[in-house]
Parts: C-alpha cells; sequence; structure tokens
C-alpha cells in the first residue's frame, strides 16, 4: 500500500504534474490511490448500510400488514398499510399527540432554562473575578461526572414533599438553577474565546456587567446557545428515568414513558403500532439531526456530549 | 480543553496566572452564580448529604428514616442480585466500551485525511448515537433480537433458526452490549477531531524515513490521539455504569431472563422505587459512586503511561 493514502485528494491533484511528464511509474501510483479510494467508499458504504438497515426496516415495518412483518428481513415494502398509525396513535389510554405536547413542553422548559441559567453562570466563570473562582470552578467540573444515582433518591423525597410529582416542575425546575452543569462548561468554553477588548471596549463606554452580558457577550454566543438548546433536545426528549418515575399519571406521560407501556401493556401483538409510534417519536430528533448537525457535530467534537 | 483537561490543569496548578486576589467583581459574580448557587447547595449537595444519611437507615417513603447503622451494608454483602447486578454492569462496561471504542477508532482513521464525502459518512455513522438512547431504538432492539425478528430473519438465509436472543440469559446481554456497539458514532466524531489535530507533517517525514501504514498508526496516530482515547475511556465507562433504559426496555423492566440483564441503575431503580427501599438504594448508590469514583481514579493514575500530552 502506498504512503500516499495519507494525503488529501486534493492534494495529491496538485502534485501531480501535467500528463506529459508524467512516468509510467507515477501514472500507475496515482491510479492506486484512485482504486484505494474507491474500494474504502465501498466499505464504508457497506458499514453505514449495515448500520442504518434496523432503522430502515424500523420504518418498514411499521407500514406493513402485521401479517407480514416478520416474515421481512428486507426493506422494500410490497404491500403498503399505513393503518398501524391511526391505530398506534390512538392504542393508548390518550391519543399519542397528548404524550408528545407533555414532552414538548419539558423540552421547552429544560432548554429556556439551561439557555438562561447556564449562560449566566458561564459568564461570571469566563469573565469575572471573583473569590473561591477556581474552588467553584472544580466543583462545578466535578457535578458533571457525578452519577444522577446519589441525588435522586433526596430530590423525589425532596418533590413529593413539595407536591411536585406528577407535575412537570421536577423536570424543568432544576435546569433554571443550572444543574446541567456540562453546558456551563460549553459555554465557558465558547466565552473564553471571545476577545477580551470587546467587554473592555464596552466597560470604557461605561456598560456593567448586566450589559455587557446581554449586550456583548450573549449575541456573540448564539453557536454556543444554539449547541446547548440542540442538545437539552435531544437529552430531554430521550430521558427516561426522571420521566418514568416523576410522571405516573397517564395524562402527563411524555413520549418515553407512553412508548414504554406498548411493552408491558400490550400482548406485544400489535407490532406495527409499536413500530408505528416508535418512529413518531424519533421524528423530532430525525428533524434535529438535519438541521442542527453543524451546531451538534462541533459540540460534541469539542465537549464530549452524546 | 475537555472538562477533564481542565480538572487535571487545575489539580496541577497550571492557569495560576488567573488572578484571584483581584476582588472586585465579586458582587456581579455572586449574582450571575445566584441560579447555580442554589441548585448546587439544594439539588446537589443538599441531597447528596441526605443521600449519605439514607444510606446508613432503612425508609421507605411513608415512615421517617429509621437509622440502622451499617445494616445495608452487611446487607450488600450477602445480596445475590447485587452481586448478579455487578457482574452484568462490569461485564457490560469491560466488554461492550472497549469494542465500541475500537470501531469507532478504526472508522476515524479511515474517514481522517480528506475523504471526499466524509461529511455524508459521518452523519450517517453519528445518527444512531443520536437515537440510540431512547425508548424508541429499545423497543426496536427488543423486536430485531425476538424470535421472529430481523436478525433471525438474517440468519435464516443461511438456513440458521435462531432462538430469541433477548429471551436467553446467555445471550439477552450481548444484545444489549451490541446495541451499545451501535452507537460508537459519537466517540468516532471525538477521535476525528482529535485526527484533525495531528500535524500531516509527521506522517510525511515518517514516510519518508520508510514507515509503513501499520507503523505510523502505533507510532504517530496512537501516541498523539492517546489523551482522546483517555477522554472517550473515562466518559465511557462513567456514562456505561449508568446505563438504564435500554436494559428496562429490553427485558420490561425486570432485568431478565434470570437477571442476565440486571443492570445496576435497574436493580437500584427496582429496589428504589418498585419495592421502596430507599435506604437501600441510597447505599447502592454510594456504593455505585465509589466504583466509577475508583474507575476514574484507577484511569487517571495509569494515564501517566500511556497518555502522553504535548504540552
Amino acid at each position: 500500500m502506498s504512503d500516499l493514502f495519507q494525503k488529501a485528494p486534493e492534494a495529491t491533484e496538485t502534485i501531480v504534474p501535467p500528463a506529459e511528464r508524467l512516468g509510467g511509474r507515477r501514472l500507475h501510483v496515482r491510479r492506486g490511490v484512485h482504486r484505494a479510494q474507491v474500494l474504502r467508499h465501498i466499505a464504508l458504504m457497506v458499514v453505514t448500510f449495515v448500520m442504518l438497515y434496523p432503522l430502515l426496516w424500523m420504518v418498514a415495518s411499521s407500514v406493513r400488514p402485521n401479517s407480514e412483518i416478520f416474515q421481512h428481513a428486507g426493506i422494500f415494502v410490497d404491500t403498503f398499510d399505513f393503518s398501524h398509525y391511526p391505530e398506534g396513535w390512538n392504542a393508548l389510554s390518550h391519543p399519542f399527540s397528548t404524550y408528545l405536547v407533555n414532552s414538548a413542553i419539558v423540552v421547552l422548559g429544560t432548554i429556556i432554562g439551561n439557555l438562561v441559567a447556564c449562560s449566566m453562570a458561564a459568564y461570571a466563570f469566563a469573565r469575572l473575578r471573583f473569590k473561591y473562582r477556581k474552588a467553584a470552578f472544580a466543583i462545578m467540573l466535578i457535578t458533571i461526572m457525578l452519577p444522577f444515582h446519589v441525588l435522586i433518591i433526596p430530590q423525589y423525597v425532596l418533590y413529593s414533599q413539595l407536591g411536585w410529582v406528577n407535575t412537570f416542575l421536577p423536570l424543568i425546575v432544576p435546569k433554571l438553577l443550572a444543574t446541567d452543569a456540562f453546558f456551563i462548561f460549553l459555554m465557558v468554553q465558547f466565552i473564553r474565546g471571545l476577545p477580551q477588548e470587546l467587554d473592555d471596549a464596552a466597560r470604557i463606554d461605561g456598560a456593567g456587567h448586566i450589559r455587557i452580558f446581554g449586550q456583548v457577550i450573549l449575541p456573540l454566543m448564539i453557536p454556543a446557545l444554539a449547541t446547548t438548546a440542540i442538545f437539552t433536545f435531544i437529552w430531554t426528549w430521550n430521558d427516561f428515568f426522571s420521566q418514568l418515575i416523576f410522571l405516573t399519571d397517564p395524562s402527563l406521560y411524555t413520549v418515553p414513558v407512553a412508548l414504554r407501556q406498548f411493552i408491558d401493556a400490550q400482548s406485544e401483538s400489535d407490532f406495527g403500532a409499536m413500530f408505528a409510534m416508535s418512529v413518531v417519536s424519533l421524528v423530532p430528533l430525525f428533524l434535529i439531526f438535519l438541521f442542527g448537525q453543524r451546531f451538534l457535530l462541533r459540540g460534541i467534537a469539542t465537549t464530549g456530549g452524546k | 480543553m475537555t472538562a477533564l483537561g481542565e480538572l487535571r490543569a487545575l489539580g496541577t496548578g497550571q492557569r495560576r496566572h488567573a488572578i484571584d486576589s483581584d476582588t472586585r467583581d465579586n458582587r456581579a459574580a455572586a449574582g450571575f452564580l445566584a441560579p447555580w448557587l442554589i441548585g448546587l447547595l439544594l439539588i446537589t449537595i443538599g441531597p447528596m448529604i441526605a443521600s449519605l444519611y439514607l444510606a446508613f437507615t432503612d425508609y421507605n417513603l411513608l415512615e421517617n428514616p429509621r437509622f440502622i447503622g451499617t445494616d445495608n451494608i452487611t446487607q450488600m454483602l450477602s445480596d445475590e442480585r447485587l452481586a448478579s447486578s455487578l457482574g452484568v454492569t462490569f461485564t457490560y462496561v469491560l466488554v461492550s466500551l472497549p469494542i465500541q471504542l475500537a470501531v469507532a477508532l478504526a472508522l476515524a482513521v479511515v474517514l481522517d485525511r480528506g475523504l471526499r464525502g466524509l461529511a455524508f459518512y459521518r452523519s450517517a455513522l453519528y445518527l444512531p448515537s443520536l437515537l440510540g438512547s431512547s425508548v424508541a431504538i429499545a423497543v426496536l432492539w427488543r423486536l430485531v433480537f425476538g424470535k421472529e425478528g430481523l436478525f433471525n430473519a438474517f440468519l435464516g438465509i443461511f438456513g440458521i433458526e435462531g432462538p430469541s436472543w433477548v429471551a436467553s440469559p446467555d445471550t439477552a446481554l450481548g444484545t444489549i452490549m451490541a446495541l451499545n456497539v451501535w452507537t460508537f458514532g459519537a466517540p468516532m466524531v471525538i477521535f476525528l477531531a482529535g485526527l484533525r489535530q495531528i500535524p500531516r507533517q509527521y506522517y510525511e517525514a515518517s514516510a519518508t524515513d520508510g514507515a509503513g501504514k501499520w507503523r505510523q498508526f502505533r507510532s504517530i496516530t496512537l501516541p498523539l490521539l492517546s489523551p482522546i482515547i483517555f477522554f472517550n475511556l473515562v466518559l465511557g465507562v462513567i456514562g456505561s455504569f449508568q446505563s438504564f433504559t435500554q436494559a428496562f426496555i429490553v427485558s420490561g423492566g425486570t432485568g431478565g431472563p434470570a437477571d442476565s440483564t440486571l443492570f445496576f441503575s435497574l436493580y437500584l431503580y427496582q429496589e428504589a422505587f418498585a419495592s421502596f427501599r430507599m435506604g437501600y438504594a441510597s447505599a447502592l448508590a454510594w456504593l455505585l459512586l465509589l466504583i466509577i469514583g475508583a474507575s476514574t481514579a484507577i484511569m487517571f493514575w495509569t494515564s501517566k503511561w500511556w497518555v502522553f500530552y504535548n504540552e
């Protein structure tokens, strides 16, 4: 194998001299590179296809008649049967729209909470000099890695004494208090990258910290805010544990808790409906993926979120 | 720098230039940090202390906690379900995480260096990571590996009649590990970002010296990527020890068959929110914290020998 593989195709293009000056060996190497690229693409296509296959199968199964679902490993549908969607929509104690709306409320609340509270804390950590700053910052970093198990039981006791069980408050209020420290850290990183001169200029113009934060830093940190909003959306939409324990009234069920009912309530005979509602529950995530992946991928690459 | 890097830097006294003696921003900081501080005290530190206390009590949520000393710890020592949940969780972490990271690294290396269509592959391979922790995918997994699921339909092509993989104690955990490996996209994206930081000249120079691809991978890529590998490993260990959703859905909340998918978090959930043994569950939570803390400490300690920081 040639070491030229390491180079980007653009680079190879500029290195290779005009055709008439080419020796046979050069041409050969280049063709070899080309072939290796093709092989690499074929291998990657196969891997990608295999990885996405279960998803395609799920979508295909959601529009197949029940009798055919488990006879087919294929993803091409002969007889389309869309009846699983209305069936699944109404299969549980409430129409699926109820669960979607509940999830949307929780997601919206958590996004607002994370954006407001984490950006405030991030500004303080990134730009202000204060007593115990280092210690506070270290504590904040440690809380990112703290397993929620050591908190959840006393939190549950606290929220049930406040009468918050079976409301959305236990899912939203903590976010207004910046408990998702991961996002504080993400924003601190971002603010540190903004030139300090901007703050100084605003300060010379007489701006205080509130105005510097609101009118200088916040508008500039929109990419970090977008990343936060997107990650919060995904994590909250997928979150199961806390929604499972805090929401026991079926009219308050969010999408994950509702989907779970398909498994234990029903005799699992109506697989089509189960597939259909699984697909419905993934659509918002997929849309986020389509439109927000720039922020998503950058956010993962710099901070390690999932 | 990652959160881990920051902590390391704080620990080793780097970033000394941050002047803490200048205290003119104290009042503003108190304002900006107020929500965070309230949350830290009421929702993090307070519950943590309470949980530590509850770990030494018998508490069912209805009556007041009754202090029972170290009884919960004694009970843990002879708790067979705890032992099997530890076995399941450690197997999951020790087997599926290395495979997941190896796959992520391999694909990142293949994707690196200006491959056309990189953006497409990266996004497509990342998609499972984004969906993987959802209930919907766990539901799908249950059906893929069921008696008449996709996986057996595939095996059927070769004339093999497979069992229900989720219903057999020998294979149920394997299906959940497969799900974890399937979500290799997130660490892959992190690896890709790390690979981009490695100066291309290193490869060119070593190629001139006659190094082959494998040698380059071992002597350039691996050492220079070791901080990223370490980062992915620490994140992966912390996250995997806490896995819950997939095991809950695949086993229908039981951790079965025969406790073969009884993840630690699932056992803790059952004890706390199904049996309402809040005291014992708190003790379990602290055991988990100690396990994760010890694992992280061991990884940091061994990192001296295999992680190379380019400082």
